[in-house]
């Protein structure tokens, strides 16, 4: 493997078994993840975005272990580990943190911020002294703009911005290569949310972080991504370079979402409107699943599963029509 | 503006009020605004700026228990109605009657506003049948008609799931629904696309104006995204620390927002048409919201604003002044920042 990869998947699965009758017979599955091979590069923000249902918060555990694949493979840095127990496991842990949407149900209320943010290092560093420790957490806790003192407080004294900071600095703690940010400012206030945006931005240079970035919000995925995958009922549909894929979306679904955003520029534009909701990923549609809301679907749609196809310098992407003049809400 | 006709909703000297352990804390102070049948005014803020309490207020849900004293005026124009009815005059029977009939609420998560253990069709019925007194029957065919008017897919089977059957974007349908059974004149819709994704965002902000356009209602509609104002409203109020700071057409104030904060938080908008392009800092808003119960001295927005000039900003609260075209702006140094053709202020239309 080129030594610029932090982490690839091979055709990773994840499904979740669906119980019936007293016997609790596996009788079907939700295939959350059906088929996911996609690699992230060292260094690089990796957007990933889709509705929910589409599986993207799941690709985000399962590449942190946190729920171990039904099959396929994940290779954090040069070593296999999907197969690996939590002991194989502890070693990499350090190596890779999750923020989420909201910081707070992730802090305990009863523990002090500083006890929290030094909680992970007690396990990954246990030899570490505990004011060697305490050093550590101060010094994150300031890099992400927040002042030594509130290591003693508690986490209901800060505000939803703060709290999101906290949660940062007690990723960052353990100093990470790789980071999962799930929905991390979705939560926020347009204001706010532009502060924690340029913080994220500014740390992932300083520590040369690689970052998958979850969320469902387009524009936010604009400003920080370096490449976008979309996700659709657990497969990924497109990827591409942020900027190529903004303005040549070559997937009937990103062009769908892309022109679903609502945005202050753009009044009474075309509007491709898609119908219904995503569908059900216990028994997704036959061949391509998006053709059941496809605008452009064809009869032959429903025979087999596009695969991801190149499109151009690294875009890829997977339908059967790709002689389609797809919209760009930006195009120039 | 002027207004042919009163406008379906007028609030006046509107304030909200706490209290608790013997302290009063004002949370709305003196809003004002006007909405006229068809139109839709967007109410725009960061949490805690006091637009939901403004719509709770004025619905008349900020109950006992919350120990909130409201005051002002809220003039209900409706359809059937001669002379305008003081929402805030009226005791609570007659109020009841008018929620739901005359003016009606839609809220972010439908999961809240429907009962469980209820099958949708009856939910919607039980609305008819307490308004207009419908036998059974009857009301669980206007269910039938107004789950087909709002786009749910084979309406007919529809009446009888219950909501954790339905998706996120078919229960806000459903709430709709039961909100336009009585077809109101005022709808107040609180952040009713917050938690959906953007393609069924899409399809409700479609919904909601295809439904206004057939009833002519008037909507309140409650939103923190600039966005999703600039796709539903016709005029926009800005909303910060409790007050109205910034009220406008739509267009002009998104294209030229005139009090600091409005031009603020339009800049640290993410931009779509500037996605993947190499990363400049989006830009901030120093600080955060003040506390209702400690607000800053003068203009609410002074400690964070980089127009400030102490001496001025913070000796006293900005009125909102009437400038042309309908526009209101809160701002002490209006006369310094804005153009003056802009400024003066257009004759006042009783």
């Amino acid at each position: 493997m080129p030594a610029d990869v932090m982490i690839e998947t091979v055709a990773l699965k994840k499904h979740f078994p669906v119980r019936k009758g007293i016997l609790q017979r596996e009788a079907k599955a939700v295939r959350a993840l059906d088929g996911i091979s996609l690699t992230i590069r060292r260094g690089e923000v990796l957007g990933l975005v889709g509705e929910s249902g589409s599986g993207k918060s799941t690709l985000g555990k399962t590449l942190m272990m946190q729920e171990p694949p039904t099959s396929g493979q994940i290779v954090f840095g040069d070593t296999e580990i999907s197969r690996f127990s939590e002991r194989l496991l502890k070693p990499f842990r350090r190596r890779m943190q999750m923020i989420f949407q909201d910081p707070f149900s992730s802090l305990n209320p009863r523990m002090s911020v500083g006890d929290s943010l030094t909680m992970p290092l007690r396990f990954q560093a246990p030899d570490m002294s505990a004011s060697a420790r305490l050093d550590k957490a101060r010094q994150v806790i300031e890099t992400v703009g927040l002042s030594g003192d509130i290591l003693e407080r508690f986490p209901h004294e800060f505000s939803g911005g703060q709290r999101q900071r906290i949660g940062i600095a007690r990723a960052l703690i353990t100093d990470p290569e790789f980071i999962v940010a799930d929905e991390a400012v979705s939560a926020l206030d347009v204001s706010v949310q532009a502060q924690v945006l340029n913080l994220l931005t500014e740390i992932r240079h300083r520590w040369q972080l690689t970052m998958l970035f979850v969320t469902h919000d387009l524009a936010v995925v604009g400003h920080i991504a370096d490449r976008v995958a979309v996700m659709y009922l657990g497969k990924i549909v497109e990827v591409a370079p942020t900027r190529e894929l903004f303005t040549r979306p070559r997937h009937p679904y990103t062009e769908a979402l892309m022109s679903a955003v609502p945005t202050p520029e753009r009044r009474a534009h075309q509007r491709i409107m898609l119908e219904g909701d995503i569908p059900s990923p216990i028994s997704p549609p036959s061949g391509c699943a998006f053709r059941t809301r496809c605008p452009y679907a064809k009869p032959a749609c429903a025979d087999s599963a596009p695969p991801l196809d190149v499109r151009g310098t690294g875009h890829y992407a997977a339908c059967h029509r790709p002689e389609l003049e797809l919209a760009s809400p930006i195009a120039t | 503006m002027t207004l042919s006709h009163p406008p379906a909703l007028a609030v006046r000297d509107l304030c909200v009020t706490f209290q608790r352990n013997g302290c009063e804390t004002r949370v709305i102070h003196d809003i004002d605004f006007e909405i006229a049948a068809g139109e839709t005014l967007a109410l725009v803020g960061e949490s805690g700026s006091g637009k939901s309490v403004t719509s709770m207020a004025l619905m008349r849900l900020l109950g006992r228990q919350s120990r909130a004293a409201v005051t002002g005026q809220v003039a209900l124009h409706a359809a059937t109605e001669r002379e305008p009815i003081d929402l805030l005059q009226i005791d609570d029977a007659r109020m009841r009657q008018l929620r739901g009939r005359r003016i009606a609420m839609i809220f972010q998560e439908p999961l809240t506003a429907l009962n469980p253990v209820h099958r949708v069709g009856d939910q919607i019925a039980e609305v008819v049948r307490f308004h207009s007194g419908s036998p059974r029957r009857q009301a669980r065919a206007q269910a039938l008609a107004l789950l087909e008017q709002v786009g749910i897919p084979e309406p007919s089977s529809r009446l009888d799931s219950y909501p954790h059957e339905l998706s996120g974007g078919m229960r806000q349908r459903v709430v709709i629904a039961m909100a336009l059974a009585m077809e109101p004149d005022v709808l107040i819709a609180d952040e009713p696309t917050t938690a959906l994704d953007v393609t069924v965002q899409a399809q409700i902000l479609t919904l909601l104006k295809t439904l206004q356009r057939d009833t002519g209602m008037a909507m309140l509609f409650i939103t923190h995204d600039f966005g999703v104002v600039s796709e539903v409203a016709d005029r926009v109020a800005v909303m910060y620390a409790g007050r109205i700071v910034e009220e406008g057409d739509v267009e002009a104030v998104l294209a030229r927002p005139l009090m600091p904060y409005t031009a603020g938080l339009l800049a640290s908008v993410p931009r779509l048409e500037r996605a993947g392009l190499p990363g400049e800092r989006l830009a901030t808003i120093a600080g955060r919201v003040p506390d209702p119960a400690s607000l800053p001295a003068g203009c609410s927005f002074q400690p964070r604003c980089t127009f400030a000039v102490p001496g001025t900003c913070d000796s006293a609260v900005p009125a909102l002044a009437s400038l042309k075209a309908g526009r209101r702006v809160r701002c002490t140094r209006a006369h310094e920042l804005i153009p003056a053709e802009e400024l003066s202020p257009c004759p006042q239309t009783s």
